[in-house]
């Protein structure tokens, strides 16, 4: 079993980054992960979780969601209406307790990935809840009277949006790293991982187009890894070639499936108004 | 060594604490493998940056830093090559590398060489046949073509990255972007809460439950309620332009703030005072973003006396624009400004007004103290303890606001 992560077949990731992730392993504190929509923050759990063959736990975070919901719950209204019923399950507190993602990664047989999917979606003070719980792996369960602590502290990663501020006292207690969008480099192999047959023409080719659309300064949402990603398999799959992509400059044309790009109306718009005044935004 | 980074940092004002010092120094002791400077840079940015917008000063105090270590390991090089070199390098070199080392003169004469030109050079330097740096082909440095010398970075990597990547500044823009620090602000805000049980019962209830079973002799007879949420609806005015552009920086806090903090809120946009028309749409580009305009009869009718109202501006202005009609210094307005204001404080029952401007200056200026005498001293400066009172005043409007 490896020890230490360094990206995988399917995940490129930069050395700053894998520094990050070996240090949060290494010193078992949880690792806050930041950057653009669609640069790969919630996968990087899961290709960590894949590279070191540890379980893996995602924890969805919703507006709604309290910490409570990650440790556990009681379920107090089918234990009243077992009693009722004279079930003889009713002593046994245990049968009505349901665990949480927090407390099934906390009892894993071996080191677990935890994922704590945008934490900031949740209400402001979510994060001061899982201070104790985060730092030193262990929390009270009121109901069966006792502690539950981690049996081996798991690798814990959490991605935010920045929706909301995190508190300071929980930011202390994380590593961080902000995943910056991809150069051409970068993404030129993040692509080829994809798609390890693309022709090197149409791959530059498409390349040219997707970073000058993301040059387009008015844009109100630049288009990501991911959406690239679906871009080119689109091409891929309907028969584009880098002829095609060529002849776009000379006649003025938005590139084939802009919609997987541009998700917003007014880009498309503002887009093809660039082209037709004949100045190309790339 | 690592300490004198540390106060560097904290001297820039980024927010590093001890305890986050203490992490760094375990992470360099664990067996991550921190081999290189670029290594140590990717670690101690992990550990002690947490907010995007500090990563470009630290950037910059990192090369600061950096130079000053730079300039004392070339002072502390020893006189002759260290033990562990030589023993290094003979077991890893081979002999073709051997024999072409002899012809630089051996390993001690380059050691020599090298110690002369660390003193000698002081700056980075790419190409060329002498200086260390990178590409070249001098016997110094990384990537270069001369056949023996010293490698000057460990990490054995050769894919262009030697350029120091501090020094790309690669996170300029997010220390541009205004990441505002909001979270203080919807603390405060959070004290308007009117918590009402409305909508589907998701709640067992326990005191009617209890009651209930009991009428039933003892047969449980669930009861639910509807969840308490915070129900509050707010109205916000903001005054934008002239006097108010000072301000900005502080209202646009106050804007992102309440902007997530309640479920019904309302923003409109008026100049100096409320006259008969207000503006939903702020750009600001004049004309053009005023387009929107909304009649405020229209307002006082959409929005029931529920509504509890936050007046945001300076009321800094001359006071014939509050007291006389036509006193408007923008358009022709047939009823004075203290009219429409009176309108809404008869609709509203719950209204304050939050002015940016400090509190200890309101006496100097008119305008400031008919508005605060015209809201019964229910204007409150916007300041966190402002904003906390003015939110308490919105539920009980026996809290004002007394000071000079």
């Amino acid at each position: 079993m490896k020890e230490h992560f360094s990206g995988t077949n399917q995940y490129v990731a930069t050395r700053e980054l894998s520094i990050a992730v070996n240090a949060a392993i290494a010193l078992q504190k949880p690792l806050l992960i930041k950057g653009e929509p669609g640069t790969g923050k919630t996968l990087l759990a899961y290709e960590i979780a894949g590279a070191l063959q540890k379980k893996l736990f995602t924890w969805h975070v919703k507006s709604t969601t309290t910490a409570q919901q990650g440790l556990y719950e009681y379920d107090a209204v089918s234990r009243l209406r077992d009693s009722q019923l004279g079930d003889g399950r009713i002593g046994d507190l245990d049968s009505y307790i349901k665990k949480g993602k927090l407390w099934e990664a906390f009892d894993a047989d071996e080191q677990a990935v935890l994922l704590i999917d945008e934490i900031d979606k949740a209400d402001i003070e979510f994060p001061n809840d899982l201070l104790q719980e985060l730092d030193r792996m262990e929390f009270y369960c009121y109901e069966l009277r006792r502690t539950i602590s981690a049996r081996h502290r798991p690798i814990v990663i959490i991605t935010s949006n920045n929706e909301k501020e995190l508190p300071d006292a929980f930011l202390r207690r994380c590593f961080f790293h902000y995943i910056r969008f991809p150069d051409k480099d970068t993404m030129e192999q993040i692509v080829k991982v994809h798609f390890p047959v693309l022709p090197q023409e149409l791959m530059t080719k498409a390349l040219s187009v997707f970073f000058s659309i993301r040059d387009v300064k008015a844009l109100k949402k630049k288009p990501s890894t991911s959406e690239l990603i679906d871009w080119i398999r689109l091409l891929l799959v309907s028969g584009v070639t880098e002829e095609d992509l060529t002849d776009l400059e000379a006649l003025n044309e938005l590139p084939p499936y802009i919609g997987s790009l541009l998700k917003n109306e007014q880009d498309t718009v503002l887009l093809t108004a660039l082209k037709q005044k004949g100045k190309r935004p790339y | 060594m690592f300490l004198t980074f540390f106060l560097l940092l904290r001297q820039h004002g980024i927010p590093v604490t001890l305890s986050e010092y203490l992490t760094l120094l375990d992470a360099l002791r664990s067996a991550i493998g921190v081999t290189s400077v670029t290594d140590f840079y990717a670690l101690s940015k992990a550990t002690l940056v947490k907010h995007e917008q500090h990563l470009d000063l630290f950037d910059r105090v990192f090369g600061e830093w950096y130079n000053g270590v730079e300039q004392q390991l070339r002072e502390e090089l020893p006189e002759i090559p260290p033990d562990w070199l030589k023993e290094a390098l003979n077991r890893q070199l081979t002999d073709d590398e051997q024999a072409a080392l002899t012809g630089m003169g051996g390993l001690d004469e380059l050691w020599e060489k090298l110690r002369a030109l660390l003193l000698e050079q002081d700056e980075r330097h790419e190409g060329g046949n002498k200086w260390i740096g990178t590409g070249g082909t001098s016997p110094f440095g990384i990537q270069g073509q001369a056949q023996e010398g010293f490698r000057m970075d460990k990490t054995g990597k050769r894919n262009g990255n030697a350029v120091k990547i501090w020094e790309q500044r690669a996170y300029r823009n997010y220390a541009d972007d205004v990441e505002l620090s909001t979270r203080n602000m919807k603390m405060a805000l959070r004290r308007l809460r009117i918590l009402t049980r409305e909508g589907i019962d998701n709640e067992l209830d326990i005191d009617r439950t209890i009651t209930e079973t009991s009428r039933q002799g003892g047969l449980l007879d669930i009861q639910l309620r509807p969840s308490r949420k915070n129900q509050v609806k707010v109205l916000m005015l903001f005054d934008v332009g002239g006097s108010m552009d000072g301000h900005i920086e502080l209202c646009n806090q106050l804007f992102s703030a309440a902007r997530y903090q309640f479920k019904h809120l309302e923003f409109l946009y008026f100049h100096n005072c409320i006259y008969e028309s207000l503006w939903q749409n702020n750009q600001s580009e004049r004309g053009d973003g005023r387009r929107d305009r909304v009649p405020t009869r229209d307002v006082l009718n959409t929005y029931n006396r529920e509504y509890k109202v936050i007046i945001v501006g300076d009321a800094s202005m001359a006071s014939y624009e509050i007291t006389h009609a036509r006193g408007s210094v923008e358009h022709y307005n047939e009823e004075a400004g203290i009219v429409w204001l009176d309108r809404f404080k008869a609709q509203y029952p719950h209204l304050v007004w939050l002015n940016p401007e400090i509190a200890g200056y309101w006496k100097y200026t008119h305008s400031i103290q008919l508005l605060r005498e015209w809201c019964g001293n229910r204007m409150f400066p916007l300041t966190l303890n402002g904003i906390e009172q003015a939110m308490r005043c919105l539920k009980n409007p026996k809290i004002t606001f007394d000071g000079n």
